[in-house]
């Protein structure tokens, strides 16, 4: 099939960039979406023109690098789907596609569809672990967790990173980011020692990296690959009023 | 080239603990005072960061990506062996380690599988305090399978996404540390090249990818945990990254690259679909546990599977090998498939792959059960191929998949240069000629969590202290060398794409090197990789700028350390005149048409020298001595 290609182009962070027109000619539908863009910088690079940049690497939608607005969706049109994985029988004969990156102000962009998303690792830095000393584990069988819990906080655990939440959210929050970590780690047993300061220090990171706040659009469950739901965010919200009354007492004892 | 394995003495049982307590520690208020490197923030790497930096060493980590998160351990499916033995079905240390050595072909070192066997039952333990949410049975407990090589059950795993759910782990401890400020992090930094003063490692050269700047940074340790290099094939199941720089710069630089020709190729990955194709896709192994593998007995049958009647059907592996049947290990099952398909049995459009039938598991265990089993590997499969596997069987074919050849490492995990550790697939410890399934994550945890922490302690302790200054001449040389090769890239300006050179040396390397090696085919690979690599420095074309984002100059200087590294694998594959694990020289085989080893003249580790690019690299070899397992032919019938 033949696709026109709208492709914003930004040679680096203060540049203003544009959108650029690209032919793709002979594009099969067994060839998935960024074979079908390794095939146009191919072209680029042999007319001597600078090939799209844009984030991939484990091509099995897994390693959350690659992310890009497709027809101004995130990841493009099939639902649970990363950019990597989708394939370009989803899209038809003639048909014109607008590719661009992420928008956010907490991720600026570096170059064409590359963009900084160091936040997110500020936001699990700030929280998003288990303190536990390499060697001083108990046995793992020592604490029994109910399959229904464990198999709740795997589903929360397949978050990959990508940003495709905070791509789609009006407000540009990353609040399905943030819950789902904070719901992987709070529905386990050995998470709750830091449950309440985890949940604290995660959301006041996530403020300061410039992620809006939730609003309850649901946008973020709708474009996210892996499928993850907003009731993690119902969750982390339950989470940090518990934890906000909890703190008030300490350190009122504190002030006093 | 000096080859001290330092396997302490002792029965094998006490090695480990005797070493342990033998050596030399660092005080706990002086390991602040001590900087160390490490290159790659798969398992291996953020482990090790994560508990270096837990015990007090100024830790510096370097990433190519834009987050730690992103290394290639991600996509690891299956799971990770332990011998906890909670399935009571007689597993235990000595037998994972047997299975291991087994498994292995005879050619790993049987002191370090021993200490990894050991290991594997702490990591279990870490991973699980960490909330990787391994699978559980009803009453709470962890769940096991089983696992390709091996007949007890000892493979924990998360979904198919074991790799994901431990490298999170690990990825979570390291920015714990990274928040407490006990490591530093440079993401979008590629490791160029190891800066070597007196014969010591002393620090690394490394391209920020955003500014196209060359930086240096030193320290008293250097450890590469930077990965596989199967991508030498193009085509593999690697991610597009992964690549053989870290390793082959420091080989130059005097580190034994070992066993470079043990190459992995993984038996269900989804065949190629056109030229265009990027990378392969592998279907976890253990999707073996509960799908039948088959052809047409006729030759280029047309009919859909499920046309096909069960009389018509050669289920091979089942026929061939009858204890372990579908659950072959993974170098027996790639060459039987590949026999197939080169017979005229292949299915699909292509006639490029063999069926992995689930028909019979779902009519036992209902497709719920096979749903919560390979769920995801299922709609991945679908995604890729348009195809259900719920309605009819997957297509599968061997890829490249692991390597078990790497830097040559002691029982310190040290390479032959002081300073310079390896870990992970990095190094080439544990595996001999084959890895069995589910024992890389398991060695690169143990390597990280628990081995490197301790040994590079021990060195740091011995070590005579120097500092190294940004301005040492060696630092300032080194950065020169970094700068002149890139230049030399930028300025070719020829006609041909870096990925054109990439695919050509895949092909050549898979013809000759792959799955199948001759000496012949390896003789002709031998004069025409120099040839490649001499078109390659007139003819390739690196287009925009090195002084900002570039990620044709990226590739190009992986692809063009490749095709250095091309030939010191064929190399190896020549010299080791016969067939192990997943090296299979067709002049080798038993009259079943298995790898035929020659444990009399080949039983050793083969480590390289580099003398030069095209200069003969030169041999050196590490004996291997089996004491505790006899030596016997691999039998899985």
């Amino acid at each position: 099939m033949k696709l026109t290609l709208h492709v914003w182009r930004q040679d680096g962070p203060n540049d203003k960039g544009r959108h650029e027109r690209y032919e793709a000619d002979d594009v099969s539908e067994h060839m998935s979406f960024l074979e079908m863009l390794d095939v146009v910088n191919e072209r680029l690079t042999e007319q001597g023109k600078e090939p799209i940049a844009f984030e991939h690497d484990c091509r099995e939608g897994i390693c959350g690098s690659c992310g890009m607005m497709i027809n101004g969706v995130p990841h493009g049109p099939k639902s649970l789907t990363t950019a990597c994985q989708l394939h370009m029988r989803t899209f038809h004969d003639g048909q014109e596609i607008w590719i661009e990156p992420w928008r956010a102000t907490a991720f600026p962009v570096i170059k064409d569809l590359v963009v900084d998303r160091a936040g997110f690792d500020r936001i699990i830095a700030s929280g998003g672990y288990i303190s536990i000393r390499t060697g001083s584990a108990p046995d793992g069988n020592a604490i029994p967790i109910p399959k229904a819990d464990s198999d709740a906080a795997f589903d929360a655990a397949t978050c990959i990173g990508c940003g495709a939440c905070v791509a789609a959210c009006p407000n540009a929050s990353a609040m399905l980011f943030t819950s789902a970590k904070v719901a992987h780690l709070g529905l386990l047993p050995q998470g709750q020692t830091e449950r309440w300061d985890r949940v604290l220090a995660m959301v006041d990171q996530h403020d300061a990296e410039g992620f809006g706040n939730c609003t309850n659009h649901g946008a973020c469950q709708e474009a996210c690959p892996k499928g993850i739901s907003i009731d993690y965010i119902a969750q982390l919200n339950r989470d940090l009023i518990r934890a906000t009354l909890r703190a008030k007492p300490v350190e009122a004892g504190k002030d006093a | 080239m000096e080859l001290k394995n330092s396997i302490p003495s002792g029965p094998i049982a006490e090695k480990w603990d005797k070493h342990r307590f033998d050596m030399k520690l660092v005080n706990p208020a002086n390991k602040r005072k001590y900087d160390v490197i490490i290159v790659g923030t798969g398992l291996a790497g953020a482990s090790a960061a994560a508990t270096m930096g837990e015990l007090g060493y100024n830790v510096q980590v370097f990433t190519y990506h834009d987050s730690p998160r992103r290394a290639h351990s991600i996509a690891a499916q299956g799971g990770i062996n332990a011998a906890k033995n909670y399935q009571n079905d007689g597993d235990s240390v000595f037998r994972l380690f047997y299975d291991t050595v087994k498994g292995g072909d005879f050619r790993s070192r049987e002191a370090n599988v021993y200490r990894l066997a050991q290991i594997s039952l702490n990591i279990i333990d870490q991973a699980v305090a960490q909330g990787v949410p391994f699978a559980r049975e009803y009453g709470g407990l962890l769940a096991n399978r089983s696992f390709g090589g091996a007949q007890v059950s000892r493979t924990f795993y998360a979904r198919g996404q074991t790799g994901q759910q431990l490298l999170l782990g690990a990825y979570q401890a390291l920015e714990r540390q990274i928040g407490a400020g006990t490591v530093k992090i440079s993401t979008r930094h590629e490791m160029m090249d190891v800066i070597v003063v007196d014969g010591v490692a002393r620090g690394i050269v490394c391209r920020d990818m955003v500014s196209g700047g060359i930086e240096s940074f030193t320290a008293d340790a250097v450890v590469l945990a930077t990965g596989g290099y199967s991508n030498v094939f193009f085509l593999s199941t690697n991610a597009k990254h992964c690549n053989v720089t870290a390793t082959w710069r420091a080989h130059r630089r005097g580190a034994g690259f070992a066993n470079p020709c043990y190459t992995q190729i993984h038996p269900t990955c989804i065949p190629p679909s056109g030229d265009y194709q990027s990378k392969l896709t592998l279907m976890s192994e253990s999707l073996r546990n509960d799908g039948r593998i088959w052809v047409p007995k006729g030759k280029d049958d047309d009919r859909a599977a499920t046309d096909i009647p069960q009389d018509e059907r050669d289920y091979y592996l089942e026929r061939i090998y009858p204890s372990f049947g579908n659950l072959s290990p993974r170098d027996i099952a790639s060459r039987r498939a590949k026999e197939m398909v080169d017979a005229g049995h292949g299915v699909g459009e292509r006639r490029n792959g063999v069926f992995l039938d689930f028909e019979d598991a779902i009519a036992r265990l209902g497709r719920d059960a096979i749903s919560e089993r390979y769920g995801n590997l299922f709609a991945m499969y679908e995604k890729i191929t348009g195809e259900s596997p719920y309605d009819r069987p997957m297509r599968i074919y061997p890829a490249p998949h692991y390597t078990m050849g790497g830097l040559w490492v002691d029982y310190n995990l040290a390479t032959t240069v002081p300073g310079l550790f390896a870990i992970g697939e990095a190094n080439f410890s544990d595996h001999g000629a084959n890895r069995l399934g589910a024992s890389a994550l398991m060695q690169g945890l143990a390597d990280g969590y628990f081995v490197i922490p301790l040994t590079i302690g021990n060195y740091l302790a011995r070590a005579p202290r120097m500092r190294v200054g940004d301005d040492h001449a060696a630092v300032k040389d080194t950065e020169r060398e970094v700068k002149e090769r890139l230049d030399r890239l930028m300025s070719v300006d020829g006609r041909r794409t870096v990925d054109s050179f990439h695919i050509e040396l895949g092909k050549l390397m898979w013809d000759a090197c792959g799955m199948e090696r001759s000496a012949q085919g390896l003789r002709d690979a031998l004069k025409r990789i120099p040839e490649l690599r001499e078109e390659f420095w007139s003819d390739v074309r690196v287009p925009g700028s090195a002084a900002n984002l570039n990620q044709s100059l990226e590739k190009a200087g992986r692809v063009a350390d490749f095709m250095e590294f091309a030939e010191v694998m064929c190399h190896d594959a020549l010299t080791r005149d016969e067939s192990c694990g997943a090296h299979y020289r067709v002049e080798h085989t038993t009259e079943d048409g298995e790898a035929k080893r020659d444990d009399e003249n080949f039983a050793f580790a083969s480590v390289w020298e580099f003398k030069g690019v095209g200069e003969a690299p030169v041999l050196h070899r590490e004996h291997l001595e089996f004491e505790n397992v006899q030596l016997s032919t691999r039998s899985y019938k």
